[in-house]
């Protein structure tokens, strides 16, 4: 039973590059920094790949954003998607706006299964996924993840985790809670969204990167998909972590486990 | 390890395409995650990671430029980017990957017939067969014209007796590629070999006790009465100038992956500098510290530009002649040991350890300064194309 698959591609700071807070205290300084695919949503273009090339079928992979976003969607192409959808949209948005987005393009590309990030690692708030499948009418498995470690066989086989029924209709999720595993089977269409446990994505062939260039991008619009983007949620203030106080050096060790009972308590 | 911006002052980034950028950055992530974590261990141990080749063949880095046979079909550039991140792992894994790519897949693409492209070409794109390149001997390394490796006819197959020194990969290699003097020819009348592994009379030794190159195989080959089939000589090609092509190839790549080596010197002292206190004040704040960044910094920016131009003309040109490729070798060597000495000495003691890479890239560098031609013969490349005078030898 061939799958249709969409998977999203969210660009977000390279967790690798150093954030500071801007002078407002509401965004973070721009200049200098990094972007990738948020890894949440490469895991998703990974397990779809996985699954098309285990039943058959297509990735469609679709941002929302600049048209720097592009980077994000070739990156996802590179990897092997079959497809890009980018709504355009320039200025600020919320999850409200992008989730809306998202259900009109899956109404016009009808596919069988949405892959999405449980989580974006630039402002985690985690809605987007559950916005979609409830406005879709869909079911939803969240946090995918998987029994088999990343380094077993099955990882290095690329096995899928999410499993598809036989006759095609509907897929078993194993979700990570809390001490354990839960293991859900929803009908097809659904919504699924990827814990970091779901699989280790690959390396994109080089030349499927420069594959990627030559597959489509097509270009939609907010207005024209019928989607108000006002955005209803703000950030008020963002503040940075506490900074760490400096580490002391210890002459010896009987300092360090003086220093380590009495002072850390950590013993 | 997060780049410093200031490592491309010159936006080189800019004149590369998205599609090389993306080449290159997803090579930098593989050796970030998965080699460098595991690089000094190798080193220590004297192995070379071939865990890493099943991966780096699906990525397409084998035979890079090649067309066909299973081949990714890059540009120069784009090969030069992904070996220069390689070697910024270590050149240990470099020099396989040019030794595969340039010096044993390419013969076979340029001089080999159909039936040997398709024999091996696929499975060393593959991964899944290994090659060598055995051009060097014991008493022949800058002047491989007086080579004593002979291959007799006899029958339908060549009878090859001699011996090859200094073969990266040899012990681990399922097909040498030997070239050797036919019949009582001289230099003209050398050949290619395909020799297999398990051929009777052909065996590998690995050299130990090396100081340089430690994660990667380095091997003596001996050949006695080595019965090779006639279908494993390749027809395309007579005289040195086989050899010398492949190493033109190889010599290109070389030029970008001693910058790989250069920027992880560079970057590393960079950081170090600057957590590094003496006198109450990080060691980046004396100025003879900030000296040596700039100039390390300087010849990285230059060695840079030099390699990419030089494979941007091989791109546009279709070649690039030996006096071009020996220009750039033998600066951006040269530069990059300099830079990984200096680099080593902003680490004061913990440079000299293999907790840090400084040292590992300056013994590896030793190694690059030699071979693919040694940084004198290059002068003498150069000098000839200068004066039109040949200095090598008589
Ligand atoms: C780690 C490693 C891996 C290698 N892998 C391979 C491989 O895979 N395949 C292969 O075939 N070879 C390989 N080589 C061999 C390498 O190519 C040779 O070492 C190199 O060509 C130099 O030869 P040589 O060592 O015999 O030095 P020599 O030729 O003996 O040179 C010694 C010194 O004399 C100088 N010299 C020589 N002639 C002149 C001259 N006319 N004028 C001025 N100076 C001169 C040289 O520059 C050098 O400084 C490898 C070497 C190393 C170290």
């Amino acid at each position: 039973m061939p799958l249709k698959i969409l998977v999203t591609a969210k660009r977000v700071e390279d967790s690798e590059s150093k954030i500071k807070v801007d002078a407002a205290g509401t965004g973070i300084v721009k200049e200098g920094l990094k972007y990738k695919i948020n890894p949440f949503d490469e895991i998703g273009v990974e397990e779809a790949l996985r699954l098309v090339a285990k039943h058959g079928g297509e990735v469609v992979v679709v941002s929302v954003g600049t048209k720097d976003v592009h980077e994000q969607l070739r990156h996802a192409l590179a990897m092997g998607a079959n497809k890009a959808v980018w709504v355009h949209h320039d200025g600020p948005i919320d999850q409200l706006g992008i989730a809306g987005c998202l259900q009109k393009v899956v109404e016009k590309e009808k596919p069988d299964l949405c892959i999405l990030g449980k989580q974006a690692i630039d402002d985690d708030q985690g809605q987007v996924g559950q916005y979609l499948a409830e406005w879709l009418g869909w079911a939803q498995a969240t946090f995918a993840s998987k029994e088999e470690s990343l380094e077993s066989e099955a990882e290095k086989a690329k096995t899928p985790a999410i499993q598809l029924a036989a006759d095609g209709k509907s897929i078993t999720v194993i979700r990570e809670v809390d001490g354990g595993l839960l293991t859900v089977s929803s009908p097809l269409p659904a919504v699924a969204t990827t814990e970091l446990r779901l699989n280790q994505p690959r390396y994109a062939s080089l030349p499927g990167i420069m594959k990627a260039k030559s597959k489509p991008i097509e270009e939609l619009t907010p207005a024209g998909l019928g989607v108000d983007v006002g955005v209803k949620l703000t950030v008020t203030k963002l503040a940075p972590p506490p900074a760490r106080k400096a580490g002391i050096k210890v002459p010896d060790v009987a300092t360090l486990v003086d220093k380590l009972k009495n002072e850390a308590k950590a013993l | 390890m997060s780049r410093a911006a200031i490592t491309d002052l010159y936006r080189i980034d800019d004149l590369l395409s998205e599609e090389e950028r993306a080449i290159r950055d997803t090579v930098a992530r593989f050796i970030d995650k998965e080699y460098l974590p595991i690089v000094g261990k190798h080193f220590r141990n004297g192995t070379f990671p071939m865990e890493l080749v099943p991966q780096l063949a699906d990525m397409g880095v084998f035979g890079a430029t090649l067309k066909g046979y299973g081949c990714a079909g890059l540009s120069n550039v784009a090969y030069g980017l992904i070996l220069q991140e390689l070697e910024r792992g270590d050149s240990g894994l470099r020099s396989f990957a040019s030794v595969q790519s340039s010096l044993c897949m390419f013969p076979i693409h340029a001089y080999g017939n159909e039936e040997q492209k398709q024999r091996f070409l696929p499975g060393m794109a593959a991964g899944k067969l290994i090659g060598c390149f055995g051009l060097t001997e014991p008493d022949y390394g800058s002047d491989p014209g007086g080579m004593v490796t002979r291959a007799r006819k006899s029958g339908d197959e060549w009878v090859l007796n001699g011996s090859k020194m200094w073969i990266t990969n040899g012990t681990i290699a399922d097909v040498a590629i030997v070239w050797a003097k036919v019949d009582g020819g001289g230099a003209e009348s050398i050949k290619g070999f395909l020799v297999e592994k398990g051929m009777p009379g052909y065996v590998a030794k690995e050299i130990h006790g090396k100081f340089s190159l430690r994660a990667s195989f380095t091997a003596e080959l001996a050949f006695q009465d080595v019965r090779v089939p006639a279908k494993n000589v390749l027809p395309g090609v007579t005289g040195l100038k086989g050899p010398l092509s492949c190493l033109n190839k190889a010599r290109m790549g070389i030029g970008f992956a001693a910058m790989g080596a250069a920027v992880a010197c560079f970057e590393g002292a960079r950081e170090y500098a600057l957590e590094r206190k003496t006198f109450g004040k990080p060691i980046a704040g004396f100025q003879l510290t900030q000296e040596k960044l700039a100039d390390m910094l300087q010849e990285i920016v230059k060695g840079q530009l030099l390699a990419l131009r030089l494979a941007r003309l091989a791109d546009e040109h279709g070649k690039v002649s030996p006096e071009q490729v020996s220009l750039c070798k033998r600066n951006n060597v040269k530069v990059a040991l300099e830079i990984a000495r200096v680099a080593r000495s902003i680490y004061g003691a913990n440079g000299i350890t293999d907790e840090y890479p400084p040292v590992r890239h300056m013994l590896n560098l030793e190694s690059v300064y030699t071979y693919e031609g040694t940084h004198e013969v290059h002068t003498l490349i150069l000098g000839k194309a200068i004066t039109g005078l040949n200095a090598f030898g008589n």
